[in-house]
């Protein structure tokens, strides 16, 4: 099947800025991915190139199978993009918003679907009101509709939820999930790591324009993870066990295990040395964790 | 061409919406001119033989308004949509290079005619005859408007900011129309300047436009039109070929 996103070898420099270094990776069509990376890390210079609104320095992107070079206009018609910058057109109506960006896609027409863009954004009762009148979150919501008035296979959100509040934040996820359960391929870029994490299956790490990780995310965190437990005991710590441990909180021993299968040798250890475990608890990491130790200069 | 015709008329609403600025403005400045230049000179001027003066202006008015109006709706338009970032809702669907060139051309081509018609309609009881030639008029409105609505198309893309096309407009447009006869025949100037005025494309817009009105003009309107004409035609390639290599446009 082809690809929802395919990129190759894709280098952008601006200046003295390698702002994408021969990045490479694709996107399954169905997709829920997610593309991070700190400030500057190049993915909103990615999701330009992607959306035609910069072009590569070398190296080709594929929307659909559509060349957004060679193809630009098919690749665009399969394309809906939600820029990170709040922008709107101050002379404007929300749904004169929506029915000029229908226009703009060449669709005539498109009440029925903006009808059911601006229900499901909660935003019908603002259908008539100025984009200058609205607030920011109200705003965005429009952003999202106008991104998707041409019901493209393919969507990207460039950190939708930044400055957003938690009401918006869980309607607009609840609504990408759903747009996702139908079909369409999702790629968002977030601050928000938990967002990434509950809701994307596949997971790309960005830093100063390189790839750093592209994995599923169960992947991701599993190999990146060295797991912690924390143990309360009704003696001390066998000799055995003290090189595992990393620190001590609240009276619990912290070891460290590289791998959860050790846990069985922990509680082996313990049962030779007559202790008595009182309470016992497992850390999962986070992609937190794990991205903030990537971006450190740690591999995985 | 959907995509052509929806970009169109935004940018026809874009002006209407707020026309006191954009057409109720500009006609009552080139009405206040007109009652001032036509007091000062009437008395002095006789432009053509058998024209007054006060009928002598009227069309360099309505030319320069339009004119004046055209540039000035692509070239805002554009550099508002650039500077607040909207300009991304034309960059991502797949509007062609020539589509969205033809939107902002008619636009502002309608916001000149529609102006242009005010200043008419407020002026022509000055003392305008009746056209002797009216589809000259038609063609040099049309074609005058197209050339500067062109122009405010490069303008537009090519500013950063809004000084930057404060600038040209101040530096180059307002000369451009103020110096190509709008308020004198350059016949009655010094050979020097009359040769300098040769030069300006919009010499030969007013005068075209104003031999539509009065049957005689300072040169040929066959050569008004082709000056005109030729202008626009290599604006508007220029144009169609920043918009479609993304120049400012697109990184």
């Amino acid at each position: 099947m082809t690809h929802a996103i395919s990129i190759e070898s894709v280098s952008k420099r601006f200046g003295s800025l390698q702002a994408l270094d021969s990045v490479s990776f694709t996107v399954a069509q169905g997709e829920f991915f997610a593309l991070l990376g700190p400030n500057g890390a190049g993915k909103t210079t990615l999701i330009s190139a992607m959306a035609g609104l910069s072009r590569p320095d070398s190296g080709h992107i594929r929307i659909m199978g559509h060349d957004t070079v060679a193809s630009a206009r098919q690749a665009r018609m399969t394309l809906g993009v939600v820029p990170q910058e709040l922008v709107f057109d101050p002379f404007f109506s929300v749904r004169e918003a929506l029915v000029f960006q229908s226009g703009y896609f060449g669709i005539r027409r498109n009440d029925a679907w903006i009808d059911e863009l601006l229900h499901k954004l909660g935003l019908t009762d603002k259908a008539g009101t100025n984009m200058r009148a609205l607030s920011g979150g109200m705003k965005r919501r429009v952003m999202v509709a106008q991104a998707l008035v041409h019901r493209p296979p393919v969507i990207v959100l460039d950190e939708p939820t930044a400055g957003v509040d938690v009401e918006l934040r869980q309607s607009l996820w609840a609504f990408v999930q759903e747009l996702n359960q139908a079909g369409h391929t999702i790629v968002l870029t977030t601050h928000y790591l938990e967002e990434a994490e509950t809701l994307c299956s596949r997971i790309a790490m960005l830093k100063k324009g390189k790839l750093l990780a592209l994995e599923n995310k169960d992947k991701l965190l599993a190999h990146s993870a060295t797991r912690e437990i924390s143990l309360k005991l009704a003696a001390a710590l066998p000799a055995s066990l003290q090189p595992l441990k990393v620190r001590e909180a609240d009276g619990r021993h912290i070891l460290q295990l590289a791998d959860i299968a050790r846990l069985e040798d922990v509680l082996r250890e313990l049962r030779l040395a007559a202790v008595e475990v009182r309470e016992l608890s497992i850390h999962e990491t986070d992609l937190e964790q794990v991205f903030v130790k990537m971006m450190h200069g740690g591999r995985v | 061409m959907h995509g052509f015709m929806t970009l169109f008329k935004k940018e026809i609403l874009r002006f209407w919406k707020v026309a006191f600025q954009t057409v109720m403005a500009p006609v009552l400045t080139a009405l206040l001119y007109q009652l001032i230049f036509s007091h000062v000179l009437s008395q002095h001027v006789e432009a053509y033989p058998g024209v007054s003066y006060t009928a002598f202006l009227i069309p360099g008015l309505v030319m320069m308004s339009m004119a004046q109006n055209a540039f000035a709706n692509s070239s805002s338009s554009l550099i508002q949509s650039k500077i607040t970032g909207n300009i991304v809702f034309l960059l991502l669907p797949p509007l062609t290079a020539l589509e969205f060139f033809g939107a902002y051309l008619l636009a502002a081509i309608v916001r000149g005619l529609v102006v242009g018609a005010g200043v008419l309609a407020v002026t022509a009881w000055f003392g305008l005859p009746l056209p002797s030639h009216p589809l000259w008029i038609l063609a040099f409105a049309a074609l005058g408007c197209g050339v500067l609505g062109t122009l405010g198309i490069v303008a537009g893309i090519w500013a950063d900011k809004f000084d930057q096309l404060a600038a040209f407009q101040n530096f180059i447009i307002m000369p451009l129309t103020f110096l190509s006869g709008v308020f004198y025949s350059i016949n009655s100037l010094p050979p020097l300047w009359k040769t300098v005025s040769h030069l300006n494309p919009v010499f030969y817009m007013i005068d075209g436009f104003r031999y539509g009105f009065f049957g005689q003009g300072d040169v040929s309107p066959w050569l008004s039109l082709a000056v005109v004409g030729g202008s626009f035609a290599a604006l508007a390639s220029w144009s169609l070929y920043l918009i479609g290599s993304g120049y400012k446009l697109r990184q």
